[in-house]
């Protein structure tokens, strides 16, 4: 088995970096899987050098995949079609669930129907710059030259893309690029991508090659001897314990957003798979890197359970506003004299006004928020300070002008759905009252560490999707997230996992074996533990204490202080959560309790992870920012010669220091450039 | 259930027309019994294509197959619906259901009911309330809907019928693939109505006009 | 039927939010929390779903049908008493409380609701142009959520509306072709040995169901099904 790195006894850097108590520093890794050559030919050199899988042995070796969205239900209905044994879990009631389905803008490819000078090196140079020259060429390459058979592959399945009069398919341009080349199904493009990935998952299920298990939650992952062998997943309706068995395990579990509690996320998305994954062995790429979308609709008060995400296209005819005086802030908007407005994006950045990039109208609209200066209703916080105050978390989108300019008919033509959309769940009407937005979290750039083979350091484990690290580096462009979920779940994973799979089947393993033993023990340990603490705190609210601290101290705006501090509350909340818990009910039932209650103790694990990767990367780099790292007009700095690296750190136990593993990153077919807006 | 359903809305369409013959004298009527039956001179409807007497039992046949089929198919229905519910809401809003599509079951079975008693009345003549006539439809009907009570039974009765149509007619295009657009739907509910109305009319105006003696 | 109450209520929280806020309470409480399917919370997913005030997935006075997690508590009355039940449908048993099983919408699916086009085998996208209209009109019966309100709301318990919208997003497309009529008999009878029962066409599937799938997706699917009575491969 080629590993990626050779095991090291943890060492401290020589170069002590940022936050250096928090952590120590191993070996370099490096991916081993991409083949040498030009970047072109990097992926069919690859496919034809993997070693191959007779078809009459495929039915003889047995994969596991977790997750139905994109990139786990592309995986599924793809191995199963190539003739494998797969079991597919998940833990919503139907695959058509997973959260992919909510994603709305549209799928990139670099089709260049448009002749518009697309081709597969602008979509890779796009989305290598787009991730902020954190991302690793080799993979972003093949992302960029299968992009175009995935949008083949859905219109064979019959996904319904928005077409033409001539029938042929529509593009527009998405996310800042200058090419059209997303292609999208009105605003519901993701669910239309999924729905033709469960009907292709479902014929395999059919045809008897996977093994669909609903509401089973994977809580842990099985190593034997070295390699991922199998999971222990827990059925969700009778709560029953049971591992499984395989030669290799895919997770395809998703982001991990909802360590804010509050997030775009559904609210069942966790990091518990990989987590469990992570303290198994698993590196965790980047898990500082996470996007906040900047025109999402604001908290409503304390009991809000998530946040919805309005398309950014909004900023290109609304105006953004605070009020100048903090005192002006619960006053009807209407009322406040154009004098008393403070129109805060055009003012700070007169050459982009509204347009800003999505990180700095985030960070600004924190800002006024802090400032006093918000909107909306005040929703209860826990301040630097360890009080709680009430502020509000808002700023207006006003579309007052551009209702005078284009009628409310011009208005409502472009952005009719998203004013329907607000009007339902705010209740106000934007035609008539400014809109309130404010950022939210809505993707995680982090994820397992997984080589160009999309395999993680442990053997037989692989990790597709939004759950692993690749691809977009320190952040993501719009429209490729869900270009990335059926990349890797189509045509990469398929055409990789061969070639460790050319060396199963393995030794048949059962419960007796002392790694399933191990496994099985630790999760019914966790479960007992948790009922028994019976404390007097519902899980919610340490949810939502440890979404505050998250928001507050790795949100937007990273500093050290704050990062050190955060580790610090959320060590002393993981404390309070084992002595105080109240989890009702027992394992043995339908227990939504109780699934939160395991969600949020890895949650709380990742958390931590978080603040020492923020910690550590003292620079300024797409999703994240550190106060200490900008330029003289605000925006971030990134520092090339220190942090050209992604950091993939390896577990040691809970509260104990991570190790540091860098991998290098090289561009050789990319020019390194300072991002820049003007 | 589309197609025998259909088949019965077309019967009732004849034999509505039919009854209008009620209008033009006792001989047209008696007439148009007869040739009905094979009995008139010319060897009534259909001859010499059929024996005389024959088409009226092919006739008879095909409805009662008909009638048959679409109870049949209403009780599968039926029992399928009382297996898929085993439970029921403690609070029902109904929204978009007509009062019609609402009673097809019961009133079905209600309109069947009075559906015999108008066999046994008029084509078995043994349960004639006023009778005997001597072999003159014409007069058994003057005779029976002279009878003020059997108006009302009547027009009770036809409206069930045309209540079940009202649905039933349009439910049947339906079925059948009609419904193809909103503007379709609005359509074939407007034919709905139309039919359920002409039929009502059509088979009440005559009953009425006997009991109020302008025809005798 | 149990009756709780539920304090602080805001306006502005959705329905599945004041349902949090009363199993916050259950649970400080010491009392087993109530049970209830949702993910999203922005009314894609089709998870969620109860029936409230006796319609499927409840919307007060509101003409457009909605999701749960997408009704606010604006809709109700402040001291309103709510009637919350789960879907009720003998294909959907209950699990607990408020969540039922659904995974008979799955087997309907599995029964031919796809397009057997094998990773790598797709022709270029462009190779077969789909006329507007027709795209159109499959994706309007594309956006079904399966989320099951349109079997909670007839009073046949029949699930014509989601299998009908299946059909005709398929239908619709030059790639369904092939399998179209194969396909319409077979999503069928899976429906029926799924014991739902049977269409009589009363309405009160499209009327409630959030996506506004169209009610004339259930003649599609009468009209392939009696076209497939014609065709070789329907058999």
């Amino acid at each position: 088995m080629t590993t990626t790195t050779e095991k090291p006894a943890p060492t401290k850097a020589a170069k002590p970096l940022p936050g250096a108590d928090f952590f120590t520093v191993g070996a370099d890794i490096k991916d081993t899987k991409a083949p040498s050559g030009p970047i072109e030919q990097k992926w069919s050199k690859r496919k034809f050098e993997a070693k191959l899988v007779n078809p009459a042995n495929r039915r003889k070796l047995t994969v596991i995949i977790v997750g139905t969205g994109l990139a786990g239900g592309a995986a599924a209905a793809s191995l199963g079609e190539a003739g494998y044994n797969v079991l597919n879990f998940c833990y919503q009631d139907s695959p058509r669930r997973a959260h992919s389905i909510a994603a709305q803008g549209g799928i990139n490819a670099a089709k260049n129907y448009r002749n518009d000078n697309d081709s597969t090196h602008r979509l890779f140079y796009d989305t290598v710059k787009g991730g902020d020259y954190r991302a690793r060429e080799t993979n972003v390459y093949r992302l960029a030259e299968v992009s175009a058979n995935i949008i083949d592959q859905c219109v064979a399945q019959g996904v319904p893309f928005a077409r033409e009069y001539g029938g042929l398919l529509d593009n527009r341009s998405f996310g800042g690029v200058q090419v059209q080349r997303t292609f999208y199904a009105r605003g519901q493009t993701g669910q239309q991508l999924l729905i033709g990935a469960y009907q292709a998952l479902e014929r395999q299920v059919a045809a008897g090659t996977v093994k669909m298990h609903t509401r089973h939650e994977m809580l842990e992952l099985i190593v034997a001897d070295g390699r991922a062998r199998g999971i222990v997943t827990r059925d969700m309706v009778t709560g029953q314990i049971q591992s499984w068995f395989a030669d290799a395990v895919v997770l395809a579990t998703g982001g991990y957003g909802n360590v804010f509690f509050l997030s775009t996320n559904a609210m069942g998305c966790n990091v518990t798979a990989d987590w469990r994954a992570h303290r198994k062995g698993a590196y965790f790429g980047n898990p500082c890197y996470t996007q906040i979308h900047p025109t999402c609709i604001p908290v409503h008060g304390e009991t809000q359970s998530k946040l919805t995400l309005m398309s950014e296209s909004l900023r290109n005819d609304g105006r953004i506003w605070v009020p100048k005086r903090a005192e002006d802030c619960d006053k009807d908007p209407r009322q406040i004299a154009e004098a008393d407005r403070d129109y805060y994006l055009e003012r700070i950045y007169p050459a982009f006004g509204n347009l800003v990039p999505r990180d700095i109208a985030s960070r600004q609209a924190k800002n006024m928020c802090d400032e006093g200066r918000g909107v909306g209703p005040a929703v209860k916080e826990i301040g630097e300070d360890g009080q709680e105050r009430q502020v509000r978390r808002g700023v207006y989108l006003d579309f007052a002008d551009a209702i005078s300019r284009l009628g409310k008919d011009g208005v409502a033509a472009r952005y009719g759905n998203l004013f329907d959309m607000y009007a339902q769940i705010t209740g106000e009407d934007p035609y008539e009252t400014p809109m309130r937005i404010y950022p939210a979290v809505h993707y995680t750039m982090g994820g397992l560490w997984v080589d160009y083979d999309l395999s993680s350091n442990v053997p037989g484990l692989y990790v597709t999707g939004e759950a692993n690290f690749s691809d977009h580096g320190a952040n993501r462009l719009g429209a490729s997230a869900l270009m990335q979920g059926l990349a890797d779940g189509y045509f990469v994973l398929p055409n990789t996992i061969n070639d460790y799979l050319a060396g199963a089947p393995f030794d048949k393993l059962d419960d007796t074996h002392p790694a399933a033993v191990e496994a099985l023990a630790s999760v019914k340990d966790r479960i007992d533990k948790l009922l028994a603490v019976n404390g007097t705190r519902t899980v919610d609210s340490f949810h939502k204490e440890l979404g505050h601290i998250m928001w507050e101290y790795c949100g937007m705006e990273r500093t050290e202080a704050g990062l050190i501090k955060a580790i610090g509350l959320i060590r002393k909340l993981r404390e309070e959560f084992w002595r105080d818990v109240k989890v009702t009910g027992v394992n043995e039932d339908f227990n939504q309790t109780l699934e939160r209650a395991g969600r949020v103790v890895d949650f709380m694990e990742l958390g931590e992870l978080m603040c020492v990767d923020a910690l550590h990367r003292r620079e300024s780099c797409g999703g994240h920012f550190r106060a200490e790292s900008q330029t003289e007009d605000g925006e971030a700095l990134r520092h090339d010669d220190e942090f050209l690296y992604v950091a993939a750190w390896e577990y040691t136990g809970t509260a104990q220091a991570p190790v540091l593993h860098k991998e290098p990153l090289e561009y050789n077919f990319i020019e390194l450039k300072q991002r820049s807006y003007k | 259930m589309a197609v025998t359903g259909l088949i019965l809305i077309a019967f009732l369409l004849v034999h509505m027309f039919g009854n209008l013959k009620m209008f033009i004298g006792p001989e047209a009527f008696n007439h148009y019994a007869e040739w009905l039956k094979g009995e008139s001179e010319d060897g009534g409807i259909l001859y010499p294509l059929v024996p005389k007497g024959w088409f009226i039992w092919i006739f008879r046949v095909v409805l009662l197959a008909a009638v048959v089929l679409h109870m049949y198919s209403a009780a599968t229905l039926w029992k399928r619906a009382l297996a898929a519910n085993p439970s029921t809401y403690a609070a029902k809003r109904k929204l978009a259901q007509t009062y019609s599509a609402r009673t097809m079951r019961w009133g079905g079975i209600i309109l069947a009911g009075l559906l015999i008693f108008h066999l046994a009345q008029f084509t078995v003549h043994a349960a004639l309330v006023a009778g005997p006539y001597g072999g003159s439809p014409y007069a058994m009907v003057i005779g029976e809907f002279g009878i003020w009570w059997m108006v009302i039974v009547y027009a009770i009765w036809m409206l069930a019928v045309c209540m079940h149509i009202r649905h039933g007619f349009w439910s049947a295009f339906a079925t059948l693939g009609a419904n193809t657009s909103a503007t379709a739907r609005a359509v074939l509910n407007g034919c709905a109505w139309a039919v359920a109305l002409l039929l009502y009319i059509g088979f009440m105006i005559m009953p009425v006009a006997v009991l109020f003696g302008w025809i005798h | 039927m149990v009756t709780y109450q539920v304090r602080d209520v805001s306006p502005d929280m959705s329905f599945l939010e004041m349902l949090d806020l009363l199993n916050e309470d259950l649970t400080v409480k010491g009392e087993e929390p109530v049970a209830f399917d949702h993910d999203c919370r922005e009314g894609i997913c089709g998870m969620c779903g109860v029936v409230i005030n006796g319609t499927a997935h409840g919307r007060g006075d509101s003409p457009v049908p909605t999701t749960t997690c997408q009704l606010h508590m604006r809709s109700f009355e402040d001291g309103a008493t709510i009637d919350v039940e789960p879907w009720r449908a003998g294909p959907f048993p209950v699990i607990k409380d408020l969540a039922v099983d659904r995974s008979a919408f799955d087997r309907i699916i599995q029964a031919g609701g796809f397009i057997s086009a094998n990773t790598g085998a797709a022709p270029d996208a462009h190779a077969a142009p789909v006329g507007k209209l027709k795209a159109d009109r499959a994706f309007d019966a594309a956006t079904c959520i399966g989320c099951g309100a349109c079997v909670a709301a007839c009073p046949n318990s029949s699930a014509m509306l989601f299998t009908a919208a299946k059909i005709t997003h398929l239908a619709m497309l030059p790639q369904g072709q092939p399998e179209r009529f194969l396909r319409v008999k077979s999503m069928l009878a899976q429906h029926d040995e799924e014991g739902f029962g049977g269409c009589t066409n009363i309405g009160e599937c499209a009327e409630v169901c959030p996506k506004q799938i169209p009610f004339d997706t259930i003649s599609q699917l009468n009209r392939d099904l009696i076209s497939s009575l014609f065709k070789k491969d329907g058999k």
